[in-house]
């Protein structure tokens, strides 16, 4: 189908723009800002690669597409990578805020910035190759290798405490992460192979799916993340640089989602099913329990942080309801939260990098002197609480619909989760915000800058147009997602058949 | 050829011939030429130990033996000495700075390390326990007196003496081991002993339980580690790398054999000494480092730990398990010298320094190294897609397929563990405000470091070669 491999091509561009910054000397002015403008080509050249594969996509088809194959470890390990609907959208979601979040990094990163550059181009290539593997082993080298470049990113350009969150963050991910190596050795050693469409299909026995679903959980969960192993992301994100935390909130959380969908829901159906009532208690005290904990927030970023928490919540309920909507509303909910969550950041990096705190209590009556930041913000704020009419309220509202008929309870307090993010995000706002400029430190402070308009037009375009119009999201998802229920629930309904039609042929 | 009755056919054994003879017309040179030829004999030993290496690597890979079953060459052997080789070549090479101090040239440490490297050779290859303690004890003697060779400096006599009193302790043990095994089966060549070990007995147990804690003391595994963070801080920092490497590889080597070859009918047995080693180790490797502030001891325990992980390989008993050993190995080896290059580049102008703290903010005083020095620690650490991740990810495949989940558990859990002390070297480097740079490193230091830290780099591009030679040399053993 393709002539040349683009996918590849995606994955692999922004390692030739790191190699180029990696070629210059020096720290002068002038190699500072060569370094941004080849980081920012780089991620734009792969943004508009990755949109090939936007219009070559075929929606009505289950299967991957663009797939590259070619022996690497010796044995069936194999470089093979490829997408379907559920991968492509994130695969556009990463490489469509890189450049964004480069241009977030402009100014205020003055500080080694070629090394800055290096570290967010080859995270880019860690995340497109996490979404993109069709092999399970090079799934893990890609989703464990975006560890290094944003230990980095948190470490050495975060904030006062950056070293307790950068390790928090290095080893809370790596630790749930190396029960999922174990597990993918065991799935290797059962069915003989790594590939991950050939996985998809294979039966794996009962009680091997029981521990790897709990190996996978202990990964993902971490990285989605879902109460209670959620304690790192504050931390992360409030010392992490404005566009460490974009990138965090927006693509690294939804790797925890992805894998759910890759694996934990078609692999592994039956403990999938087995433990899904224990899915959705942990997403219901994640929906109620960290909104409750955002509400307490004194930190901007600590406040967004958690309600990033809950909305993964929606996310987790949803992939385990195990019905189309609950399915797609996940999927949509994701690509959304990364769009939405990523502009409150950057919301919060523009008046940060004027007053160099986050504390809600330093701000105040800023729309006087911000008239298009206020706008600008109020817009995000009700896509994060999901009003009707923005991205937000389409996965929110699919995911309940979809666990709503597996499970009323569930759908019922979830549900309190929306009147909780009202309360939170608008208090926030009201805080910053409205009010009364009445703070000496406020009087000179600046409207957002053309730079900055340019990094929130695309996303608040993006967030009224998938609010109104969610189409475009939720066909290209569409085919993939009818099977994998599919999948899932011809699997439910044929274990008994199974196990006879095994037993009876004699071996 | 015609006398291939009496003379016992000797191309098999020709580079340790090569290294014996080699390494006595040194000591004649240096002999005669006195303390200034060092340099010339350190130039020649690392040429021996080339050579040395080239006749390996042509040879034919069957499987041959000589000396009437003593002495056997096959793939996993050819593959080991390679190893060792390279190992001690690049000791010799990273010297160089050491050994042209005035008051420490002293040409017998060449001399002394083509020695070793010899010993561990016959040991890679031995197929009876005579050769397998002549080997040892060849290789072990001469490694006593390169760790006291800066004999002005207290802690390198100390840290020799020690090495030496514990070592010879193994070393009867390990003898004491050899004889009960004897005695119990009557042979001492391996495939002799495989057959008597079937009948099993309570002397043949004993003689296994000594025999593998004299070869655990020489790999340094838990509980026979004692000497190792003495000596490797003791010892003058080119001769801990030296330790680091080669010995360790051939000792490993050694293990392996041993375990696979002699003694598979009792697999249950050793089987489960291996587990509870490599889980002793494994777990005082990663929590003992977590305190250190010397990076040669912080290095001492990684190395204990790093041959915990080894062993996790050898435990499962299985082809697959010894191809993740020999990968295991080779990585670590890399690991390992590039490290160490680091470490002895640790220089001011008052001196050398050992500290983790004065790693600080290498990244901006000396990017190139720190990025390097970065990757070698991630790689140690096992992150992906860096080459230490690919060396447990075969030991831990075997372990999981040979159904030790327990053992892949804990091994995986310590690795995080000792994730942290890694990170921590990192962080030095990347976080912290910078202290006053280091001299210049030096030419022969710089391509170590870039040689191995672009292996572990790019290991991932193209991994094949090496997990083929692997599988090939460790099928030769079954």
């Amino acid at each position: 189908m393709a002539s040349w491999p683009v996918l590849s091509v995606t994955v692999f561009l922004p390692l030739v723009g790191a190699l180029l910054i990696m070629m210059l000397r020096t720290e002068d002015e002038a190699v500072k800002s060569n370094a941004r403008w080849i980081a920012l080509w780089t991620t734009v050249i792969t943004f508009a690669v990755s949109l090939v594969m936007v219009w070559r996509f075929d929606p009505g088809s289950a299967e991957f597409q663009f797939v590259e194959q070619q022996p690497w470890l010796a044995g069936t390990i194999k470089y093979h990578v490829g997408v379907d609907g559920i991968s492509l959208p994130f695969v556009i979601l990463t490489t469509a805020l890189m450049p964004l979040c480069i241009l977030a990094s402009w100014k205020p990163i003055q500080r080694r910035v070629k090394e800055y550059m290096i570290a967010f181009l080859v995270l880019e290539t860690m995340m497109t190759g996490t979404f993109a593997a069709l092999d399970v082993v090079v799934f893990y080298l890609f989703f464990e290798g975006g560890l290094i470049p944003m230990f980095l990113i948190i470490g050495v350009w975060g904030g006062p405490r950056r070293v307790y969150a950068s390790f928090k963050f290095f080893l809370y991910t790596l630790l749930g992460s190396v029960l999922m190596l174990l597990a993918i050795m065991a799935m290797y050693g059962e069915a003989g192979t790594t590939d991950i469409p050939t996985l998809l299909d294979h039966d794996f026995p009962r009680n091997l799916q029981t521990w790897a679903w709990l190996a996978f959980f202990a990964s993902f969960a971490v990285k989605m993340p879902m109460w209670p192993v959620h304690t790192w992301l504050p931390d992360a994100h409030v010392e992490a640089p404005t566009a460490g935390s974009v990138i965090l909130a927006a693509v690294l959380l939804k790797m925890g989602g992805y894998g759910f969908l890759r694996f934990s829901l078609p692999m592994f159906p039956d403990a999938s099913e087995y433990f899904a009532p224990m899915v959705f208690v942990l997403s219901v005290v994640a929906i109620i329990y960290t909104s409750l904990v955002a509400l307490m927030q004194e930190d901007v970023k600590k406040l967004i942080a958690y309600s990033s928490v809950a909305h993964m919540g929606f996310v987790t309920m949803g992939i385990f309801a195990g019905n189309t909507q609950g399915v797609a509303g996940s999927v949509f909910q994701m690509i959304s939260h990364g769009i939405v969550s990523g502009a409150l950041f950057l919301c919060v990096g523009v008046i940060y990098d004027r007053m160099h705190t986050r504390e809600i209590a330093a701000y105040g009556g800023l729309v006087n002197r911000m008239p298009v930041y206020a706008t600008i913000f109020m817009i995000f704020t009700l896509a994060n609480v999901g009003l009707p009419g923005t991205s937000g309220f389409i996965g929110e509202f699919l995911t309940l619909m979809g666990t709503f008929r597996v499970n009323t309870w569930v759908a019922f307090f979830a549900s309190f989760g929306i009147i909780l993010s009202a309360c939170y995000a608008l208090w926030l706002y009201r805080k910053v915000v409205l009010g009364v400029l009445d703070k000496p430190s406020l009087a000179a402070i600046r409207d957002v800058e053309p730079r900055e308009i340019l990094i929130f037009a695309p996303l608040l375009v993006l967030t009224i147009w998938f609010g109104v119009y969610p189409k475009p999201v939720l066909d290209m998802s569409a085919a993939s997602v009818t099977a994998l229920v599919q999948n899932y629930h011809d699997a439910l309904a044929t274990p008994k058949a199974f196990a006879l039609e095994r037993s009876s042929v004699p071996k | 050829m015609n006398h291939a009755a009496e003379l016992p056919a000797l191309f098999p054994a020709m580079p340790e011939i090569i290294l014996a003879v080699g390494a006595m017309v040194l000591i004649l040179m240096g002999a005669f030429r006195g303390n200034q030829s060092t340099g010339a004999v350190a130039g020649f030993a690392v040429m021996l130990l080339i050579a040395a290496g080239v006749v390996v690597a042509v040879m034919p890979s069957e499987t041959s033996t000589t000396f009437g079953g003593s002495f056997v060459l096959d793939p996993f052997a050819r593959f080991f000495k390679l190893l060792v080789l390279v190992g001690s070549a690049v000791a010799v090479v990273m010297s160089s700075e050491f050994l042209s101090t005035p008051d420490r040239a002293r040409f017998e440490y060449p001399v002394l390390i083509v020695l070793s490297t010899t010993g561990m050779l016959m040991l890679i290859s031995a197929g009876d326990l005579i050769a397998l303690y002549l080997g040892l004890e060849l290789m072990s003697l001469s490694l006593y007196v390169v760790a006291a060779i800066d004999r002005d400096r207290l802690k390198s006599t100390e840290a020799g003496l020690k090495y030496f009193v514990l070592g010879a302790l193994s070393s009867g043990m390990l003898l004491y081991g050899a004889s009960l095994v004897y005695g119990s089966t009557g042979t001492v060549t391996f495939a002799g002993i495989a057959q008597g070990a079937a009948a099993g007995g309570i002397g043949l147990t004993f003689g296994l339980v000594f025999l593998l804690a004299g070869l655990c003391f020489k790999i340094s595994a838990v509980p026979f580690h004692m000497w190792t963070p003495d000596v490797y801080e003791g010892a003058p920092t080119p001769i801990t790398a030296f330790f680091a490497a080669a010995p360790k590889v051939a000792a490993m080597a050694v293990f392996v054999r041993v375990a696979t070859t002699a003694f598979p009918t009792v697999g249950v047995q050793w089987q489960q000494i291996v587990v509870f080693v490599s889980i002793a180790s494994m777990t005082l490797g990663s929590f003992a480092a977590i305190g250190q502030t010397n990076i040669k001891r912080l290095m001492a325990y990684s190395s204990i730990g790093h041959m915990g992980f080894a062993l996790i390989g050898l435990a499962s008993g299985t082809v697959e398990g010894v191809q993740g050993v020999m990968i295991y190995m080779t990585i670590y080896v890399a690991m390992t010298l590039g490290t160490f290059a680091c470490i002895i580049a640790m220089k001011r102008e008052e001196g050398p320094v050992e500290n983790i703290a004065d790693l600080a903010g290498l990244a901006r005083t000396k990017p190139g190294v720190a990025f390097l020095l970065a990757m070698l620690m991630f790689s140690l650490a096992g992150i992906p897609p860096l080459a230490g991740f690919f060396a447990k990810f075969y030991v831990f495949l075997a372990a999981v397929n040979a159904g030790l989940y327990a053992l892949a558990v804990i091994g995986v859990v310590t690795s995080v563990v000792g994730a942290y002390y890694y990170l921590a070297i990192v962080k030095v480097m990347y976080f912290d405000e910078p202290a006053p740079a280091f001299v210049p490193m030096r030419g022969e230091l710089g391509v170590v470091l870039a040689v191995t830290g672009l292996f572990v780099l790019l290991f991932f591009v193209w991994p094949a070669p090496l997990v083929d030679a692997a599988s090939t040399a460790a099928k030769s053993l079954f």
